[in-house]
């Protein structure tokens, strides 16, 4: 599903760069990546730790800013945004599915879900979004009452029942077994599929690939290779 | 072992904030204890070693007058070991420049050579030169309030007859450290002046030539003193006497005595209070922190440390935590003590000087409690991290178990929003430590109230006192008992608006096994300025035939009912041992009294009109005149001024009470933020991961402030009603502390105290948010991403 190329590109990024200062070394977590994401796309982001994956996300995700270079998304520029302007673009925009879930425990599903909706501007319902991700039925369940791979299809129903125009997965799967895994995949294979939301999915685990429109490797804070399945597997036959 | 200390100093330097909130609070109480402890030891010090070098007797008594051969069979009296008698007057003073009227006593000194007892010391001057017919000696207070010295002349009135007297010394004795005019309810150092001037002089002025009116006494070793004023008065019976009284009863000696009571009182209620709070705060920081490390502490037990071992480091913590509170707690204290004690020595201990003493024992006291306190309230959350299993704290916490909350359950629900359930869930999840906060939070709302209590409690006592029951301008007392036609005398006199005579007998009052000495004042019965008071503190009228006496004296001390009959003994006159029944109770904060009818009195007393002086009510802006008019009449032996009284009580008390203001604001002021502070604090480390889970997914900085500050804000306004209840609480534990026959405290609190609590605990609150904002604005969105709990 390769968007063709003049229609606009949901994220550009020109030249990035990031720099960190870490006590006396200076670490150059990105060296110049130039990247255009679109619409409906999967796109795996694959590298070894310290490749740059996370800065590069945190940058599209409005969490962080680049040192150097330009990042927009659709007509907005990212890069140079104040605090305020970053919070608005990630709440209006941007669905985060973290790697650890990072539910709060003090809400049920259908409220953890909710606490995103009641603050967005076009939400799905709460009892929708959970439905989407297959916990119709456990929606007045507390965090501590669900086993891990049904916090993270929460965490996945808060990402998205905003409809944010893109979806950003930082090792969604990390902390779960294989078979947990592939359920969690499917749900964020079902999400992009049929809401159409880009989605980007940070991995250091090579099998996830296979699932991807596009799998994007990074190396040493650059693009080593960017490489379109013609034949995506579904999420369902992969295992690791 | 050295790798866990440098640990140790990390977390220490990483917990700053919250260590210098503990510091501040173990400070607090601390320097109260410190403070209170250090003044009360060196004031009992000071006034043990004065005692002692000055030879302050241990037995004193008034007769009427006496041979002073008689002395020599006193001195006969088993158990007496030095006797010394005194001729005592009562006198009005002059001193040029300064037209309000003076009380005066004059003491004799020995005509050659200095006293055995009741020395004096010599701040200036010199002593009165032997058989000198008009030297004095000033009280240091008196001489002072009018910057009288050596060289001037004061003029007094002894006897009816004006005498202009040489000031050559100024001394302070130990008989007289707390002054105050007979009749009077507070000291007035301007208009009483104790004097002290040779014995043939005063005797010839006062005539008693040859004979005495006063003695006093040291008791010898094992000598039994009731036994000793047993006999003593019964020699002196014949000789007009009033009654012998030890140091108990001497009133100097029991003013000082109440108010070391109190201090030491202070010293007990408020350490406790802020130490509480203090053990809390440790109690949960400590738990916090271990929490956070249990992952830290799992490696360690794993690499073999041993249980003990890590308890043993989060104690040193905890310790390092309390030396460093106690180490600047008394600093703070030793410094606030000598403040106080010179306070103390300004106005009311008038020693002539003051041995500040820091007794280390005091500094240990401090440390043992401290340190008890925070290890007791640490020692629950050591021993869990100690327990812990290494396999089971290096996995992550499960997510923490919530449910729906009560209100929810009612179904007001829809009513909440997600961050305010948040808010709402995470109190009723951690029931007690919500409370506990509220709780530590009120305290500081209450101890505020305390700190504030004192002034409004004086205002409340001086307004009862002078404006609803002794509402006369002036009070006249007269040389002797004198018929009451000596009233119209009085009404005649211009400027003067009103008269109501007063007849006062000093007497022992008896019931059962209590008694009490005091005087009976006889009133006139439809008088408009002295009134006796009922409970809700209405005027009410003395009854004809019976005795009204004070709250205090009936409840407290007599334990005598209305209905029941009372001896009274009269010490003066026939000295007639009557019964009278109990009619009434009347409330009174300040002294103790009893009440009847003048009449009834003088009936009782087979006396027919008379009066031993006067309340007056003077026209405004004639006082001056009045003034005059008195001080030409040889019988009015003193004349006490109430709004004089009340304005330079209010001067003496000023000082004090601002600087015990000043410390109760410090202090609640450092608990109030050391516990909002850090309440919010670990809030906020306990919940970063959430709220910045939040920021993540949009957002702002002000919503996840609702969520963390919202919760601070609602535990902040339920500590508001609990500070109140608290402040009351503790002003009721001070009424009930500081109960004496001296004075009782009102239970009273002001609107103005109790917005003055709600706004300490406001105050803090909105600087802890202040300070926590400004963490929200640093929160790690990009770590949250990566960690897990």
């Amino acid at each position: 599903m390769t968007s063709s190329t003049d229609a606009q590109p949901v994220f550009t990024a020109l030249g990035l760069t990031k720099t960190y200062r870490m006590g006396e070394v200076e670490v150059q977590a990105l060296r110049g990546i130039d990247l255009e994401l679109y619409a409906g796309e999967l796109i795996v982001l694959l590298g070894p730790s310290g490749s740059g994956k996370s800065t590069l996300l945190n940058i599209l995700g409005g969490l962080d800013v680049p040192t150097r270079g330009r990042v927009s998304y659709l007509d907005h520029e990212l890069s140079g945004a104040d605090e305020s302007e970053l919070t608005r673009f990630r709440r209006e925009h941007v669905g985060f599915v973290f790697q650890f879930y990072n539910l709060i425990p003090s809400l049920t599903a259908r409220e953890n879900v909710a606490a995103v909706t009641e603050i967005a501007t076009a939400p799905m319902t709460p009892e929708a979004a959970l439905e989407l991700v297959g916990l119709g039925n456990r929606l007045d369940h507390f965090p501590a009452q669900l086993s891990g791979g049904e916090q993270q299809r929460v965490a996945i129903a808060r990402a998205v029942a905003k409809n944010p125009a893109v979806l950003l997965c930082d090792e969604p799967t990390g902390a779960l077994d294989s078979t947990t895994g592939v359920r969690v995949l499917e749900v964020l294979e079902q999400v992009n599929r049929e809401l159409g939301t880009l989605t980007v999915l940070i991995t250091h685990n090579a099998g996830i690939a296979a699932m991807a429109d596009r799998v994007i490797r990074l190396s040493d804070g650059s693009i080593a290779e960017i490489r379109s399945n013609s034949d995506k597997t579904p999420a369902r036959e992969l295992s690791w | 072992m050295r790798a866990l200390n440098r640990k140790l100093l990390r977390d220490l330097w990483h917990l700053r904030g919250q260590v210098l909130a503990i510091v501040a609070v173990i400070m607090g109480g601390v320097a109260t204890l410190v403070m209170s402890l250090s003044t009360y030891d060196s004031l009992v010090e000071t006034r043990e070693r004065f005692y002692a070098e000055y030879r302050f007797a241990e037995v004193f008594a008034y007769l009427e007058r006496a041979p002073e051969p008689v002395a020599d069979r006193l001195r006969a009296i088993r158990g007496v070991e030095r006797l010394e008698t005194r001729v005592v007057a009562g006198a009005r003073l002059e001193v040029a420049g300064f037209d309000d009227p003076i009380t005066g006593r004059i003491l004799s000194l020995p005509d050659v050579g200095e006293a055995g007892l009741n020395r004096l010391h010599m701040k200036r001057g010199r002593r009165v030169a032997p058989y000198s017919s008009d030297e004095v000696v000033l009280s240091d207070t008196f001489a002072e309030a009018h910057g009288l010295g050596p060289g001037d002349r004061v003029a007094a009135i002894i006897s009816g007859k004006r005498r202009s007297l040489e000031v050559v010394g100024v001394a302070v004795s130990p008989e007289y450290i707390y002054q105050i005019a007979p009749g009077a309810m507070f000291p007035d150092f301007k208009r009483y002046g104790v004097l002290w001037m040779g014995r043939t002089a005063l005797a010839a002025a006062h005539d008693m030539d040859g004979a005495f009116n006063n003695l006093t006494l040291t008791l010898a070793r094992g000598a039994r003193e009731q036994e000793v004023i047993d006999r003593l008065d019964q020699q002196l019976a014949r000789f007009g006497g009033t009654g012998a009284y030890g140091r108990a009863d001497q009133f100097s000696n029991r003013f000082l005595s109440e108010e070391l009571k109190q201090l030491q009182t202070t010293a007990t209620i408020f350490p406790t209070i802020f130490l509480g709070v203090a053990a809390f705060m440790l109690n949960v920081v400590i738990s916090r922190l271990i929490a956070l490390q249990r992952e830290q502490v799992a490696i360690l037990k794993a690499f073999g440390y041993s249980h003990l071992a890590i308890g043993w480091h989060f104690v040193k913590l905890v310790l390092v935590v309390v030396v460093l509170g106690v180490l600047a707690g008394s600093a703070l204290g030793a410094w606030f003590g000598q403040g106080l004690a010179g306070v103390y020595q300004e106005t009311t201990f008038r020693f002539p000087y003051l041995h500040y003493r820091l007794n280390p024992q005091v500094v240990l006291i401090a440390l043992m409690v401290s340190a008890l306190a925070a290890v007791s309230g640490s020692l629950f959350s050591v021993a869990r991290a100690a327990r812990l299993a290494p396999a089971t704290g290096m996995q992550a916490e499960m997510p923490t178990a919530y449910r729906a909350t009560l209100l929810e359950r009612l179904g007001l629900q829809r009513w909440f929003s997600a961050p305010t359930r948040m808010i709402l869930r995470h109190i009723e999840r951690r029931p007690l430590k919500s409370l506990l906060t509220v709780f530590g939070i009120a305290c500081a709302g209450g101890l505020m109230m305390v700190g504030n209590y004192q002034k409004d409690a004086i205002d409340f006592m001086v307004d009862v006192q002078f404006r609803q029951a002794a509402r006369e301008d002036l009070a006249v007392t007269f040389i002797d008992p004198t018929s009451g036609r000596a009233l119209h005398e009085l009404r005649a006199l211009p400027g003067v608006d009103h008269v109501e005579g007063f007849r006062d007998v000093p007497v022992i009052l008896r019931h059962r096994n209590h008694e009490y000495r005091s005087s009976v004042y006889g009133i006139e019965p439809a008088g408009v300025l002295h009134r006796s008071l009922d409970r809700s503190l209405a005027p009410v009228r003395v009854p004809p035939e019976g005795i009204v006496l004070t709250d205090h004296l009936a409840n407290n001390i007599l334990h005598i009912q209305p209905g029941e009959l009372l001896t009274v003994e009269m010490l003066e006159g026939r000295r007639q041992v009557l019964q009278v029944p109990v009619l009434g109770i009347t409330r009174q904060f300040l002294g103790v009294s009893a009440y009847m009818q003048r009449d009834a009195l003088n009936r009782l007393l087979h006396e027919g009109n008379v009066v031993s002086g006067a309340y007056l009510a003077i026209e405004p802006g004639r006082e001056e005149a009045v003034y005059a008019a008195l001080h030409e009449r040889p019988r009015v032996l003193s004349m006490v001024a109430n709004a004089a009284a009340i304005q330079s009580f209010y001067a003496t008390i000023g000082e004090f009470v601002l600087f015990y203001n000043l410390v109760a604001t410090l202090l609640a002021g450092s608990i109030g933020f050391g516990v909002v502070y850090n309440s919010a604090r670990i809030a906020l480390s306990e919940r970063g991961r959430e709220l910045a889970s939040l920021r993540v997914l949009g957002f702002t900085r002000g919503e996840i402030a609702y969520i963390l500050l919202g919760e601070l804000a609602l535990l902040a306004l339920a500590a508001v009603p609990v500070g109140m209840l608290v402040g009351v609480g503790l002003v009721a534990i001070l009424v009930q502390a500081f109960e004496s026959d001296l004075y009782r405290l009102p239970l009273i609190l002001t609107s103005a105290n109790l917005a003055l609590g709600a706004t300490l605990i406001v105050v803090a609150t909105l600087f802890s948010g202040l300070f926590i904002w400004r963490r929200l604005g640093r929160l790690d969105l990009v770590a949250v991403l990566k960690t897990r709990e």
